[in-house]
């Protein structure tokens, strides 16, 4: 019997390292990300230090290099997909989950979460050829007391931080509903009983829940937010890729994913390309702070016994 | 009155929730219009078969993109399938461990990334190194898409597989790895069949991590170590060229695109759908 008990032995050393040694390898891949772009970006944090973050001038060509409207464009676009899409996200996650009546709510989750599945080119081509003029139409007819708010002023292209803003809230609500629906579930249905018992009224039971779930409908809220800073192609196509500082809505703007996408072909020096890598790098950080935090807070908040197969595929990078 | 108010405002805010679902379905329907209605009128036959024609020349079509797609993903899969499964094994077998907590840690961090920066990391391990843009770089940025969401789905449906399947292997002799590849892992294959139609559907559409990977290329290219033309990144070059034809084409090849991730989507949901009866009625 000794014989055999040696081979289950070593069966299961050799499975457990095997196995293990593809797990392995998802950690040295995200390690090896970090490495890599820290790596190549050395060149430029060391000749430009914190001056590249400081600094408007993006001028590849005089050798000069300062990213600081990038950040600002992928943290106003972001901020303003944000507010747009955190109203009407909740509100889906409520209607599927809390009002809608019961033959509706697969129907209504799976339209909205199609939303997502499309591809962000698609939606490039769409703001391109559809959303731009639409947005161009409404520029052109701001009425000319609104022109003066510092929002609204600029030359109306069409092609803008308006444009970008739009087309990023739209991708983003998926991701927002349909986790804030997740975590909604979680609340225990007493909750909402002993709010009716009380004489509550429909919605102040459904505050009672959000409020409840305040922690989880946060981390829903940043994985949104997540998702808008490293969207790409779409972005690219509609903010009119013009690096400047400026609230103004209509006024042509530029991120760091799009200035990534348009100018990494074309970097022939080593300078340039370290310093689009290091915008890249940067990007990197921002997104695992924000994923990491809202993971955090999605998990204190709904730790699922078995997470659901399709909520995977809805976590997708933008 | 008071009262009249908080009534008044519960309805309020259902008929605003009812409004948000129907706000969020309108760019879906436009998205969908446009797509099939300005895509139709340039797809067709030739689209599929015939190269793309020099400016000017109307007519043409993506067939060496769309064989370009097929190609980068085919790479993708065949680089994150055997890891994606087997680190799923591992984070299902030993699931209490700090090691699979790392990496599921890893997974989900990897999951976050932007696609664009995965374009640069592949950029700098497999384009730089050999000064050539390739369709097996292309291949590398999109596999690692596809590698956490193939771990997700293959950990979370081993543990949907039955414990007395397990339990049965083991009370027969078998060791731990041989019950797990010939029973348990053959039992949720459908299942991981369909995590990988799903990474195959959130990858299909990517641009961004091949825009400086695989690059694009005009002919027609069987060779991974060159540049391969791709159907996104071709969609994305038509589209903000200058040239009505080429408009045209854009449209038919996003029409191309939402119709293969709707089917992947699509057939990954039917599959899943049947996982959960199966599931249910054992």
């Amino acid at each position: 019997m000794a014989a055999p008990r040696r081979t289950a032995r070593f069966d299961e050393v050799f499975f457990r390292a095997g196995t293990g040694a593809f797990a392995l390898l998802l950690i040295v891949i995200v390690a090896g990300i970090a490495f890599e772009l820290g790596r190549q970006s050395s060149l430029s944090i060391q000749k430009f230090g914190w001056q590249f973050w400081q600094t408007d001038i993006w001028d590849p060509v005089a050798a000069q290099f300062g990213a600081r409207p990038f950040i600002w464009g992928t943290l106003y676009s972001s901020f303003l997909a944000l507010i747009i899409s955190t109203p009407i996200a909740l509100g889906i996650a409520i209607f599927t989950s809390e009002l809608a009546p019961q033959w509706l709510r697969k129907p209504l989750v799976f339209l909205t979460e199609l939303l997502a599945a499309i591809p962000s080119i698609v939606y490039g081509l769409w703001g391109i050829f559809v959303l731009v003029p639409l947005v161009r139409q409404f520029e052109v007819n701001t009425p000319e007391w609104l022109r003066s708010v510092p929002l609204f002023t600029g030359p109306p292209l069409g092609v803008g931080m308006l444009a970008a803003a739009l087309i990023l809230s739209i991708m983003v609500i998926p991701f927002t509903s349909s986790v804030a629906r997740e975590v909604l579930k979680v609340v225990p249905q007493a909750q909402r009983e002993a709010a009716y018992a009380l004489g509550a009224t429909r919605w102040e039971a459904i505050r009672m829940a959000l409020f409840y779930a305040r922690t989880g409908v946060i981390g829903a809220v940043m994985l949104g937010f997540g998702r808008a800073l490293g969207e790409t192609m779409a972005v690219t196509m509609v903010i009119g890729n013009n690096p400047q500082i400026t609230t103004s809505l209509y006024a042509p703007q530029y991120t760091m994913a799009a200035v990534i996408a348009n100018e990494f072909q074309e970097a022939t020096d080593d300078i340039y390309l370290s310093a689009l890598v290091e915008i890249g790098l940067v990007l990197f950080i921002m997104t695992l702070i924000i994923n990491s935090l809202s993971r955090l807070l999605i998990w204190s908040m709904a730790r699922p016994a078995r997470p659901r197969v399709l909520r995977a595929a809805i976590g997708r990078a933008a | 009155m008071r009262d009249l108010w908080r009534r008044g405002l519960s309805y309020a805010v259902m008929i605003f929730c009812g409004a948000a679902v129907v706000l969020a379905l309108i760019p879906l329907a436009l998205i969908l219009f446009y797509v099939v209605s300005q895509g139709i009128t340039a797809l067709n036959l030739d689209f599929f078969r015939h190269m793309p024609t020099p400016v000017g020349e109307t007519g043409g079509g993506m067939a060496n993109a769309i064989f370009g797609s097929l190609v980068v993903t085919g790479l993708g899969s065949l680089f994150a399938i055997p890891i994606g499964v087997l680190s799923g094994v591992y984070a299902a077998e030993y699931r209490g461990t700090r090691f699979a907590s790392a990496t599921r840690f890893a997974a989900d961090t990897l999951n976050g990334v932007p696609s664009i920066v995965i374009g640069v990391f592949a950029y700098g391990v497999a384009v730089l190194p050999f000064k050539q843009f390739s369709a097996l770089a292309g291949g590398l940025a999109l596999g690692i898409m596809m590698i956490p969401l193939i771990m997700r789905t293959t950990e979370e449906l081993l543990l949907l597989v039955p414990s007395t399947l397990r339990e049965g292997a083991l009370a027969l002799g078998a060791t731990r790895a041989r019950a797990v590849f010939t029973v348990v892992l053959p039992a949720a294959l459908p299942g991981i069949i369909t995590g990988i139609l799903l990474a195959l559907s959130r990858i299909a559409g990517e641009t961004a991590p091949l825009l400086f990977t695989s690059f694009n290329n005009r002919f027609w290219s069987t060779d991974v170590t060159q540049p391969i033309a791709t159907l996104t990144v071709q969609v994305f070059t038509y589209a903000i060229a200058p040239y009505e034809d080429w408009h045209r084409q854009a449209w038919a090849g996003a029409l191309v695109l939402v119709t293969i991730v709707l089917l992947c989507s699509l057939a990954a949901r039917i599959a899943t759908a049947r996982m959960e009866k199966l599931q249910r009625g054992a």
